[in-house]
């Protein structure tokens, strides 16, 4: 399912020549409209792989599962930092669970 | 991005390009091709043609949550003892274990090459790599495939992002370069090479997918749905020689959401179970070797306890404590993160009930199974000048991360070693006129053409395929009528890819993405026909041979006749360099 995209966060990446969430997809699947804000150009070809929301500076897109195999709502929010990736998980009771670990180098 | 989009034929820019080493297909083997062929010589110019972005491009976009072949010399293994396991997986072969072990030999300093370039692995206590299964390290790999893109453009490779490549560019009989579209600029790519190593991955969506909707989950598939066996297509049309490609992969998925299997059940210890609460791999496959059994009858017994009565299937995640469960589920986050989404959107705590699993579509993935390029020692194709790494070259399964990452930097040895000798002939203008008519034909239709669209006759190919040549739907089964009434319909397809049209650059894009995905299917179904037994139930079940048939323990060879157009099938030998039983690993 392509992500959600919150069109207040959007601001189609104004400083780049091409918008983070474009550069990235590996579908070339995410492109800005006319409206300057990022949509997903064919929604069932979205293969999940969350790149584009990891890329996101603005924390505007989140992925979302396709209602066909998932109930609403449960979200899965990613948030980059240095040499480290935090997730946090809501599932459909609203339980949260958080992951922090390394994603870069060694602990040594 | 605004594209530009050409109007009319003389509006479609050129971009020429002349290099030492073209690679095509920044991935995995792509990227340490790359790293190789500037170690070896700093001075070459090596070019990467790219077809999405190279930070995030193909099957390990995601991520990946272990390195799934790595030799822990401390504990006994060693090159042969790898290879030995890899030919039980496959039921004893064949498979090219001169391939394999030259692979297998420089395994270890490849996989630590990713440590040294910044990839977390995790660590036993007493500081190797830990394992999780016999050959299988963990890692925090996340950031796999940026760390492995970084460091090929570090190296120097010059990449060429958004750029399709759709046909190789000829001299006679040799390879020298690809030619492609900018999906971004609207160009028309001509890129000349002394060499040419192609590692685009392997073939998704040349069948229906078990999740297929149209609205929401088209691309619910295991392997990436933007890896089209363009690599393949493009040798099949010059007349490359293609190996084993009726050796499918198929892989058992958690049900409804395709994420993966062997994370829960060789890592975390939860055993197949079906409906019944048996321990399937034990109560109907302890002579194939319970648990341990070769990899395609654990793939394959999933779908077959459905047929039989006893789906639905599972893997028995209630065996884990919470503590264990969140510990899988960080490791899920590295390679499939949306899988973690799923289960929390279904509500599902795996503690308390099991995770159901299913068949996948068949995939053609030469990093898994057999399919692909036949390749000599230094993965130079048939075809001169061209080479193949990772899921394109055939006859050695079971590569995966590090094994194609291996493949690359032999492919690159090789490609490096064949430009000493070689200089680039002048180019010859009516190939890249008529290629460059050929590519934008669908665009230049115009967007009111009555034609038919890409996805359109990728649907119409994918239901062919799963019903006729033995998809998921039809528990991977077929029978030469089957095959037969296939090839005639993927004959009628092909006829009619002259009606297809594209009002965009992306929609060009799948309307390429399906001529090359019926170009495969055309010479698997043929492959399919010639291996009149069943040697790898479920990867290739024949209702009408179910036996193994001795006289076909040879590998199975395709070349497209470049007169006629016609298939030409062939054998060649299985060689036997580890001795011992082969079903044994």
């Amino acid at each position: 399912m392509p992500p959600k995209v919150d069109r207040e966060k959007c601001d189609g990446c104004k400083a780049e020549k091409e918008s983070l969430c474009e550069q990235v997809c590996p579908g070339d699947l995410m492109h800005l409209g006319e409206d300057q804000k990022a949509f997903c150009r064919m929604p069932r070809d979205c293969w999940d792989c969350m790149s584009c929301i990891k890329a996101c500076p603005k924390g505007a897109l989140e992925t979302r599962i396709p209602y066909q195999l998932g109930y609403h709502v449960a979200r899965l929010i990613p948030m980059m930092g240095t040499n480290t990736i935090t997730w946090t998980c809501i599932d459909l009771n609203g339980k949260v669970e958080r992951y922090q670990y390394r994603n870069r180098g060694s602990d040594d | 991005m605004a594209q530009t989009i050409p109007k009319d034929f003389n509006e479609i820019q050129s971009e020429m390009i002349e290099t030492d080493l073209l690679i095509v297909g920044g991935g995995n083997a792509g990227c340490f091709a790359a790293v190789e062929a500037k170690t070896k010589n700093p001075s070459l110019k090596v070019t990467i043609m790219e077809k999405a972005h190279i930070s995030r491009s193909g099957a390990t976009a995601a991520g990946m949550d272990a390195i799934n072949t790595y030799l822990r010399t401390d504990k006994g293994e060693t090159p042969e003892s790898l290879v030995k396991w890899s030919r039980a997986q496959v039921g004893g072969g064949p498979i090219r274990e001169d391939l394999a072990l030259s692979n297998a030999k420089i395994l270890n300093e490849t996989v630590d090459m990713l440590e040294e370039w910044g990839l977390p692995f995790v660590k036993d206590e007493e500081g190797h790599k830990q394992l999780r299964g016999r050959f299988d390290v963990s890692i925090h790999g996340e950031q796999l495939k940026p760390i492995m893109a970084e460091k090929a453009m570090e190296m120097g490779a010059q990449v060429l992002n958004r750029v399709v490549a759709t046909n190789l560019l000829m001299d006679g009989d040799r390879c020298i370069g690809a030619m492609g579209i900018g999906v971004r600029d609207g160009k028309f790519y001509v890129i000349r090479a002394k060499a040419t190593i192609v590692s685009t991955g392997g073939a998704c969506g040349i069948y229906k997918s078990p999740t297929t909707d149209y609205s929401g989950a088209h691309h619910q598939t295991w392997m990436c749905p933007f890896n089209v066996g363009t690599g393949y297509a493009m040798g099949i049309r010059a007349g490359a020689e293609m190996s084993s490609l009726e050796q499918r992969w198929v892989a058992t998925r958690t049900k409804d959401f395709s994420g993966p299997v062997d994370t829960l059940s060789v890592a975390f210890g939860c055993l197949i179970t079906n409906a019944k609460g048996e321990r399937v791999m034990q109560v109907r496959y302890a002579d194939k070797g319970g648990d341990k059994a070769a990899r395609f009858y654990r793939l394959n017994a999933p779908m077959t306890e459905w047929l039989e009565g006893r789906g639905p299937t599972y893997v028995d995640t209630t065996v884990l404590s919470q503590e264990d469960a969140k510990d899988l589920r960080e490791d899920l986050l590295n390679e499939r993160p949306s899988f973690v989404l799923f289960l929390a959107s279904r509500g599902h705590d795996i503690t308390k009930e099991p995770v159901e699993i299913y068949g996948s579509d068949p995939y053609i993935v030469g990093g898994h199974t057999g399919s692909g390029y036949w390749v000599d020692i230094n993965r130079m194709t048939t075809t001169p000048g061209l080479f193949a790494a990772g899921e394109t070259a055939g006859g050695n399964p079971n590569k995966f991360v590090g094994g194609c990452g291996a493949e690359g930097r032999l492919a690159a040895r090789g490609a490096v070693e064949y430009v000493k000798n070689v200089k680039l002939p002048a180019l010859d203008k009516a190939q890249v006129e008529k290629e460059k008519e050929r590519v934008f034909a669908p665009l230049l239709r115009g967007p009111e053409y009555d034609g038919v669209t890409g996805i359109e006759m990728e649907e119409r190919m994918q239901r062919l395929m799963d019903e006729y040549a033995g998809g998921i739907h039809q528990f991977y089964r077929m029978n030469e009528e089957r095959l037969d009434h296939a090839l005639k319909n993927l004959k009628m397809l092909k006829d009619q890819t002259k009606y297809l049209y594209a009002k965009d650059l992306h929609e060009l894009m799948n309307a390429l993405e399906v001529i090359d995905r019926l170009d495969v299917a055309e010479v698997l179904v043929h492959h399919l026909k010639y291996r009149k037994e069943t040697r790898w139930p479920g990867w290739q079940t024949r209702m009408d041979y179910p036996d193994v048939d001795p006289k076909l323990d040879c590998f199975v060879e395709s070349r497209r006749d470049q007169k006629t157009g016609e298939i030409q099938m062939s054998t060649r030998p299985y060689e036997q360099i580890i001795p011992g039983d082969r079903t044994k690993p």
